[in-house]
């Protein structure tokens, strides 16, 4: 249903050509769901930011490659083509509701906006249909509520009637960028399991993106490791989870601060810090980071690797540590 | 990053006089901070006053972590400002090294201000842009005249050593650094008085997980070395655990439980908390179950402080709730007769028993 192939989406900024996205391919089926995680910089958001050109009219971004969304090239469609897909086939949640509502409109109608525009409802079924939304996700006295606005309600409603908005038109595919990060974690739960069970009755396709791997863990199939614009590894959920592969996947799991397990006082992190790629890496992009790394690391681009079932890594090493031939020096603590 | 460790500590801290560690066993076993029935309240308008902290008591030993969790409007950050006196308490008192904080002001307080540090969540924002990395972690230094020109330019250089920065980002600006690298010069200066107490205000939410590794571990060597007392605020229970010896969990103003870190993680008492530990979603196979018991335990949304729930605050959520529950508000009791271990519930010990 959607194809992603060697998508580069690149920014002119003051410093220089930032290469956001640098050279992603993935692939999504109908009603399957895959998750895309990675730090600040990866290229996580761009990826699926790009897919529906949803940048800002300052920004200077030049995107090649191909995105095939039933079979049509996005990449090549014009803006009011793009317009009609947006919303109505593929549909977006992000981060913070209250950035992403407009504030002086009443709620019940951010969401008839979207009837009215793709589904050309007058004005009184597109009011019937969105009562109906507004219950299905979870809002309370409808009718009440209706002509309230965004800061009457708490974040976790907001993020409901985000939700409302995005699934309006039922679309095929629902990009949700971070959708819980910005709210409490008992609320978090809430919310998504309403994802859950909206893309169980709706049958839709989801990318979900964030950089909570246990979020991912509880709404994807598949998870997509990102680095530096660039896909580290890909598979699915349980073979990634078990036996990741990349160093770096390893390493961020290896982060996570348990609440189960034995307290860990000092963890073993990753030295250095991520940086925005700007010149033309060659090689793998963690090799700065990366505590396996060769010679040939930092030379030639990774290929790669195909374990079959879906399961991909781009590593020099990655047959050496598919067979165990090479562990996590877990003993080594630096700061 | 190496660690600058062995020779740092002994080199700077004989600059400071009155940098003496309790020697004997009963100055050693009395709390370090003392925080009794502490209210803070915000005016909002005309009649229109929130209680954002009401009626918090605890305290703190010398070299102990306590961890503060709790989600929107719990009153964890102004609880741990209003300790500081950045913020001034509506009531109580807060007894820092044997003085009453809320009752000093002007230069008296400002010199109990080189004993308590702060760490905020934003370095961008804590950073002055304008100035370098070496002012701002001299400044400190400078304004409680604990060392003149020379020295206090060395004092800084081996601070940042000690957090793990090289000595060229002396000479760099904040907005030259990434969000680690800032969080540790907001670390440095909050540590280059030597202070007894620091209040870490949510230090790592705003990095990455591969940074927040880096700087939780820095915050625990540093523990070590050094001997200080953290108050440590978050809302990531993974974090919290990894640094914290006791951990409190605040709703809507109130602590619910105080527990040692361990007990609180293998045998939460109080609704909220077990809520708590049931949203944090960990990355395996059981994640999708992990949502249906997390969103059990905490219906609904957080009410806001404006519109507090009379009795026990957590009842509009709890699944346990009784009609005592929304008349009686609940006081701290001592579970198993401990000091150590304790839970604001009506039924806590029914609740224990069903689990």
């Amino acid at each position: 249903m959607l194809e992603i192939k060697n998508l580069h989406t690149q920014f002119s900024t003051a410093n220089g050509l930032l290469r956001a996205v640098d050279g992603v391919s993935f692939a999504l089926h109908q009603r399957a769901a895959i998750g895309i995680v990675g730090e600040s910089g990866s290229g996580k958001s761009v990826t699926a930011l790009s897919i529906l050109r949803l940048f800002g009219p300052l920004d200077k971004v030049s995107i090649r490659g191909e995105i095939l969304f039933e079979g049509i090239d996005l990449v090549r469609l014009s803006e009011t083509e793009l317009r009609r897909i947006r919303g109505s086939k593929i549909a977006v949640v992000f981060q913070d509701p209250l950035t992403s509502l407009n504030p002086v409109m009443p709620v019940g109608e951010q969401i008839a906006e979207t009837l009215r525009f793709h589904r050309r409802l007058n004005k009184a079924a597109a009011k019937a249909r969105t009562l109906e939304l507004m219950e299905l996700v979870g809002i309370g006295e409808v009718a009440r509520r209706y002509g309230d606005l965004p800061e009457q309600f708490s974040g976790g409603m907001r993020q409901r009637i985000m939700i409302a908005i995005a699934i309006a038109c039922e679309p095929k595919l629902l990009i949700a960028d971070e959708p819980t990060t910005a709210l409490d974690v008992t609320v978090q739960s809430q919310v998504l399991m309403l994802l859950n069970r909206l893309r169980d009755e709706l049958g839709m396709a989801l990318i979900m993106i964030s950089h909570d791997l246990g979020v991912i863990a509880a709404t994807c199939d598949f998870v997509q490791v990102m680095y530096g614009g660039r896909v580290v590894e890909r598979g699915h959920i349980q073979e990634i989870l078990n036996r990741p592969n990349h160093p770096y996947t390893a390493a961020l799991l290896r982060l996570v601060p348990r609440i189960d397990g034995p307290v860990q006082r000092k963890l073993n992190p990753i030295p250095g810090q991520p940086t925005p790629i700007f010149a033309s890496v060659r090689g793998c992009c963690f090799a700065a980071r990366c505590e396996f790394v060769t010679e040939r690391c930092r030379t030639d681009d990774p290929p790669m690797h195909d374990f079959g079932n879906h399961h991909v890594s781009a590593c020099w090493l990655a047959e050496e540590r598919e067979l165990g031939a090479l562990t996590t020096k877990s003993t080594r603590i630096t700061k | 990053m190496r660690r600058f460790v062995s020779f740092v500590p002994f080199v700077v801290n004989s600059f400071f006089m009155n940098d003496a560690t309790p020697t004997t066993t009963a100055a050693r076993t009395k709390p370090l901070l003392s925080v009794k029935d502490l209210v803070v309240r915000y005016t909002l308008g005309p009649g229109r006053v929130l209680t954002a902290v009401d009626q918090v008591s605890f305290e703190l030993h010398p070299g102990e972590t306590l961890g503060l969790v709790g989600e929107s409007g719990c009153g964890k950050s102004s609880l741990a400002r209003a300790v500081l006196q950045l913020i001034r308490p509506a009531s109580g008192n807060v007894t820092f090294l044997g003085q009453e904080l809320t009752r000093l002001n002007g230069a008296a307080l400002r010199s109990m201000r080189r004993q308590m540090q702060i760490v905020f969540q934003d370095p961008r924002g804590s950073l002055n842009p304008r100035w370098r990395v070496g002012r701002i972690v001299e400044e400190p230094l400078r304004v409680h005249r604990l060392a003149e020109r020379d020295q206090r330019k060395r004092m800084a250089h081996a601070m940042l050593a000690q957090v793990g920065l090289a000595p060229a980002y002396f000479e760099q600006r904040p907005a030259q650094l990434s969000g680690g690298q800032q969080q540790r010069v907001g670390i440095a200066r909050a540590l280059v008085t030597r202070p007894k107490l620091v209040v870490c205000d949510e230090p790592v939410s705003s990095l990455d997980v591969s940074i927040q590794a880096q700087i939780l571990n820095l915050l625990q060597g540093l523990k070590e070395e050094l001997g200080v007392s953290y108050l440590f605020v978050a809302h990531n229970l993974g974090v919290v655990r990894s640094l914290s010896d006791r951990v409190a969990v605040m709703y809507l103003g109130q602590f619910v439980e105080t527990a040692p870190s361990a007990a609180l993680f293998e045998r939460p008492l109080h609704p909220y908390t077990m809520g708590l530990i049931a949203s944090v979603l960990r990355p395996d196979l059981s994640a999708r179950a992990q949502l249906d018991r997390a969103a059990s335990y905490a219906a609904g949304d957080i009410p806001g402080l404006l519109h507090a729930p009379p009795g026990c605050r957590y009842h509009t959520r709890c699944p346990y709730a009784q009609q005592r529950c929304r008349e009686q508000r609940p006081a701290l009791e001592k579970v198993d007769g401990q000091d150590s271990h304790q839970v604001a519930c009506h039924y806590w010990r029914e609740i224990a028993r069903n689990a």
